[in-house]
């Protein structure tokens, strides 16, 4: 499906096209989506170990008045690396990670349309984070938060900016190259009869996050090119002295800022939307209206993003506006949840790990949602800006709202991936001491910003009273922490048990549960035909004319499509565990291509001569790319 | 339950007496514009909160699998066009209802306050503030006097190391009423550092307004009653930005003058002893930021204030460096002797005095009252 016409083979090529498919070896070569997912997961939560590990480095800090335990350099450099940690480097690819893997699965398809590039973009990713994180030994971490606010992001004399600049550049290669090879699998490699009205609605949110990355990642590629050229080349982008405007800085980061709000967000949206109706036993209520609304958000997600910026002094024409364009966006938003509790009305629920984390990231997400109107409340935005009133509301939204949903696909597409199930008992512990450390930690901050605390300060003295929610908050961040090593402890003795192979342990409704756990490298035998939303369901179960719902009783729950009902593809009929059908050789390049991006950046900032040798390389990789036969 | 505790805590705490920078609890009538909405909206979201939590708590508690229960598939429901129009409708009645006071008060506090007002100019440095009193020829830091029952409209403008603010009472031009962003004439421009973003905020008095390089942003503050009030620097503005405090200080009318007139006075320029020394140190090394009125550089000149605090009175302030210090002897001297082990990244540099001059220094500063 991917290599159409290449040369069959190459005069004295150096890099052999590679055929193992196991072993360790095959991780740095696969171009199998499943295989790339599973690295994404890995990465994205080896990241949100330490991105964790900074939290708690913080909230030790900041436990009690006026502590010395982080001077202010560290503690700059800390929330700064939490932040972009958490955005890019997990939650981000995180839900690529479900992407890669469930995306193809879900569509019916045997991979995506371009199976090198992803791994291109996997790698790319990766080393974009190992750059980052190299600062820390090389100068110093980005110091100047997330958010890079110029001037200060330019006239920061550390190092650690200009990582900061390079690095997301890189990510931002990785995941515009992701996102224009996902929309394309979506919209071009679905299974027969999988019209975008059959798609599930993970597939849909899939889709709107890719679009979204698409149109708003150039804007951020813009500014930090700009911040770049103005630390290294001296031009005047965001220098008032010079005619360049800070303000500028602002407009191009929150224009992607706020779409990237969604990028984070939508992914759990899509996987609760999954969970739901599986663990109620009935169908995801007004699909339509969840797949129109999550629409909606993407499209108004581009014009709320000055509600970051009324305490600018953008004035109050703008201020109207966008406070206008942010409490319409509450509206798609509040459709979403009315639907989820409509799906749960009248089920039959089943409170396994997947649901519980499920309901929290409801229960979660409506306090965050919440908090988000009083924010579209300009005057009262004024006082709340920059204060842990924010700190708490966006940790409602990106932790117990994508957090809590990514926690739940995990749980529910774990025995897909590996053939095995997480032990249900660690499951529920893990959940029940996430929401508890969860609310313990970010409940008080709303108090705390209330009261008067405002973001980003390595100190508070004790004259202000915010001593006690503080040290509550610093608790509560430590039972997040058990709660993520609860997660671990289930995660690693899930492997201590023999595979299960059970195709669909959940009863599940959707097409990636056709297949075997976890499924062959090609993913289904024969491409399966589509005749409805939740096809799967509607091969197990049957209504009868009373409006009873009884399982069919021919065949059982997880085969794949009767004979007759697959469409021609690849292999013809009566091939066993298929021996016919040809999927993309694995390839060096992507991994070489990627490769060059760091020493580019390094060469940026520390002599010129590893520039032209990471061009090299890059360019290196994408010629043996280009050249490499389909297999040899 | 976790979420009802919640919320009962954030009910209950925010009339909890010990915080003395918060927002909930307006000083002025500036403040109490925010906080008049923030109530009513609060507890609409609370309603919300109730409604939405409670119909969750309640189906996941009517609608659970029981176990001794026969397996039941329930009725493969996709939806009601109807409730979808009920919830989308409803939802943007409140969000409209919600829109028409906060749109009307964005424009009531964005208009200049009439009448008699007191105008001063805000200068954020990194990390201190400084106030300057146009109309009253007064220049200090980290203390802002206003008096009661009158609005004070401030300029705010954000300036970079080395900005030289003119003392007003010797005859400088009052600072103008839009920023000056660049050196003031007859500087090379090199002579200023960047600005960087800030933010002022008094929560008990006013929101939050962004001190931002290019533009030029006013903020109106009031205080109804005397006292001390809490302000901050709300926006990241670098490696000292914990520590850019300031105290706003309200004062009776009566007060006011009385303290505008002691400002209004020149330094006693005679001094004796220790502090002499001091004086002489001062002039060498603290004038090349640091201007006290009525003295005059070892060259004959006027002292500017070029990036560090006007100091003519600073005995009559109660704090200094972002006003997280009070100001007493062995404050000073530590910051003398070693600003950046005091305020990381701190612009004021370390001369090496020895511990005797810096005795001296200090000795002199006690005789700026």
């Amino acid at each position: 499906m991917a290599s159409v016409s290449v040369p069959a083979e190459r005069p004295g090529g150096l890099l052999r096209r590679p055929h193992a498919t196991t072993g360790w070896w095959s991780w740095f070569t696969t171009v199998d989506h499943k295989k790339i997912g599973i690295l994404y997961g890995i990465t994205a939560f080896g990241f949100f170990l330490i991105g964790g590990s900074e939290a708690l480095l913080i909230r030790v800090q900041l436990a009690r008045p006026d502590q010395t335990f982080l001077e202010p350099a560290v503690y700059n450099e800390l929330f700064t690396m939490h932040g972009i940690t958490m955005v890019f480097l997990v939650v981000m690819p995180l839900s690529a990670a479900f992407f890669n893997y469930l995306l193809p699965l879900m569509i019916g398809a045997r991979d995506v349309v371009f199976p090198r590039l992803n791994a291109f973009s996997y790698w790319a990713f990766l080393f974009a984070g190992l750059f980052i994180y190299s600062s820390w030994f090389l100068g110093g971490a980005p110091n100047g938060g997330w958010f890079g606010y110029a001037p200060n992001s330019v006239t920061d004399p550390s190092v650690g900016m200009t990582f900061y600049a390079i690095g997301l550049l890189i990510a931002g290669i990785a995941s515009t190259v992701s996102a224009v090879n996902l929309a394309v699998t979506v919209l071009n490699m679905r299974a027969p009869g999988m019209t975008l009205f059959r798609m599930p609605v993970f597939v849909w949110m899939g889709l709107v996050v890719q679009l979204l990355l698409a149109f708003s990642l150039p804007v951020i590629t813009i500014g930090l090119t700009e911040l770049l050229f103005d630390r290294l080349f001296g031009t005047h982008f965001f220098d008032v002295a010079a005619g360049g405007s800070p303000v500028l800085w602002q407009h191009l980061f929150w224009l992607f800022g706020h779409p990237e709000v969604y990028i984070l967000v939508l992914p759990a949206m899509g996987i609760v939307s999954e969970i739901l109706p599986v663990f109620a036993r009935k169908p995801l209520f007004g699909y339509q209206f969840i797949v129109f609304s999550g629409i909606a958000i993407g499209f108004i997600g581009f014009g709320v993003w000055a509600h970051h910026m009324f305490a600018v002094g953008l004035g109050p024409v703008a201020n109207t506006a966008f406070a206008v364009s942010t409490m319409i966006i509450a509206i798609p938003t509040g459709v979403k949840i009315f639907n989820w509790l409509g799906t749960l009305w009248n089920g039959d629920l089943r409170f396994a790990t997947p649901m519980l984390f499920s309901i929290g990231f409801i229960a979660m997400f409506v306090i965050g949602g919440l908090s988000g109107v009083t924010h579209a409340v300009v005057p009262s935005d004024y006082q709340q800006t920059d204060t842990y009133y924010i700190v708490a509301h966006f940790h409602y939204v990106l932790f117990g709202g994508a957090i809590f949903g990514l926690f739940g696909g995990i749980y529910y597409w774990w025995p897909k991936v590996f053939g095995r199930m997480l032990s249900e008992t660690w499951g529920k512990l893990n959940f029940w001491l996430m929401l508890i450390g969860f609310n313990m930690t970010f409940g008080p901050m709303h108090i705390l910003g209330l009261q008067g605390m405002p973001r980003r300060i390595q100190s508070y003295p004790a004259s202000l009273g915010l001593s006690f929610w503080n040290m509550v908050s610093s608790i509560g961040a430590f039972v997040i922490a058990i709660s993520v090593l609860v997660f671990l402890i289930n995660a690693i003795s899930s492997f201590r048990k023999p595979k299960q192979m059970e195709a669909d342990p959940w009863d599940a409704r959707t097409l990636e549960w056709a297949t075997s756990s976890p499924p062959p490298e090609y993913n289904f035998e024969e491409i399966p035909v589509v005749h409805s939303l939740d096809d799967l369901w509607h091969r197990k179960y049957a209504e009868t004319e009373g409006g009873r719902v009884v399982p069919v009783a021919a065949g059982g729950s997880g085969e794949t499509p009767s004979a007759g009902e697959h469409a021609g593809g690849d292999g013809g009929a009566g091939h066993g565990a298929g021996h016919a059908i040809h999927m993309p050789s694995p390839s060096y390049f992507p991994l070489i291509a990627a490769a060059g991006f760091p020493i580019v950046g390094y060469g940026l900032i520390f002599g010129r001569p590893a520039i032209v040798l990471g061009l090299v390389i890059t360019l290196a990789g994408f010629f043996g790319w280009a050249m490499e036969p389909s297999s040899e | 339950m976790v979420l009802g505790l919640v919320a009962l805590a954030v009910v209950a705490v925010a009339c909890a007496p010990n915080a003395t920078q918060s927002t909930l609890e307006p000083k002025g009538p500036y403040a109490q514009k925010s906080y008049d909405l923030f109530v009513p909206v609060f507890w609409v979201a609370v309603g919300i909160f109730v409604i939405v939590e409670g119909l969750l708590l309640l189906f996941v508690i009517r609608y659970r699998h029981r176990k001794n229960q026969t397996a039941r598939i329930p009725a493969q429901v996709h939806g009601n066009t109807r409730l979808e129009i009920a919830w989308t409708i409803l939802p943007t009645l409140i969000l409209a209802g919600v829109a028409v006071p906060t749109i009307a008060t964005i424009w009531d506090l964005a208009a200049k306050p009439t009448g008699d007002v007191l105008e001063v100019n805000v200068l954020a440095h990194q990390w201190w503030w400084e106030f300057d009193y146009p109309d009253q020829k007064i220049l200090t830091a980290n203390e802002l006097h206003i008096p009661t029952g009158r609005p004070v409209y401030v300029t705010l403008c954000a300036v970079g190391f080395g900005y030289g603010t003119p003392v007003p009472s010797q005859g400088g031009p009052p600072a103008p009423n839009a920023c000056q962003t660049g050196p003031p004439d007859g500087q090379p421009p090199a002579a200023i550092g960047a600005a960087v973003i800030h933010s002022f905020w008094v929560p008990e008095l006013a929101g939050t307004q962004d001190v931002v390089p290019d533009l030029t942003n006013h903020l109106t503050i009031q205080a109804d009653e005397p006292g001390v009030y809490e302000g901050q620097c709300k926006e990241f503005c670098g490696l000292s930005h914990a520590y850019m405090k300031f105290k706003v200080v309200a004062h009776t009318p009566a007060d006011f003058e009385r303290w505008v007139a002691e400002q209004q006075a020149p330094a006693s320029p005679d001094v004796s002893g220790d502090a002499a020394a001091g004086k002489e140190i001062f002039l060498q090394t603290c004038t090349a930021c640091h201007a006290v009125a009525g003295l005059e550089t070892a060259n004959g000149q006027p002292a500017i204030a070029n990036g560090g605090p006007n100091l003519t009175h600073l005995m009559s302030r109660q704090c200094f460096r972002g006003c997280t210090l009070e100001v007493n002897d062995e404050n000073l001297a530590r910051w003398i002797a070693d600003p950046r082990s005091v305020e990381a990244g701190s612009f004021m540099p370390d001369y090496g005095l020895t511990s005797d001059q810096i005795d001296q220094v200090v000795a002199f500063l006690n005789t700026l009252e």
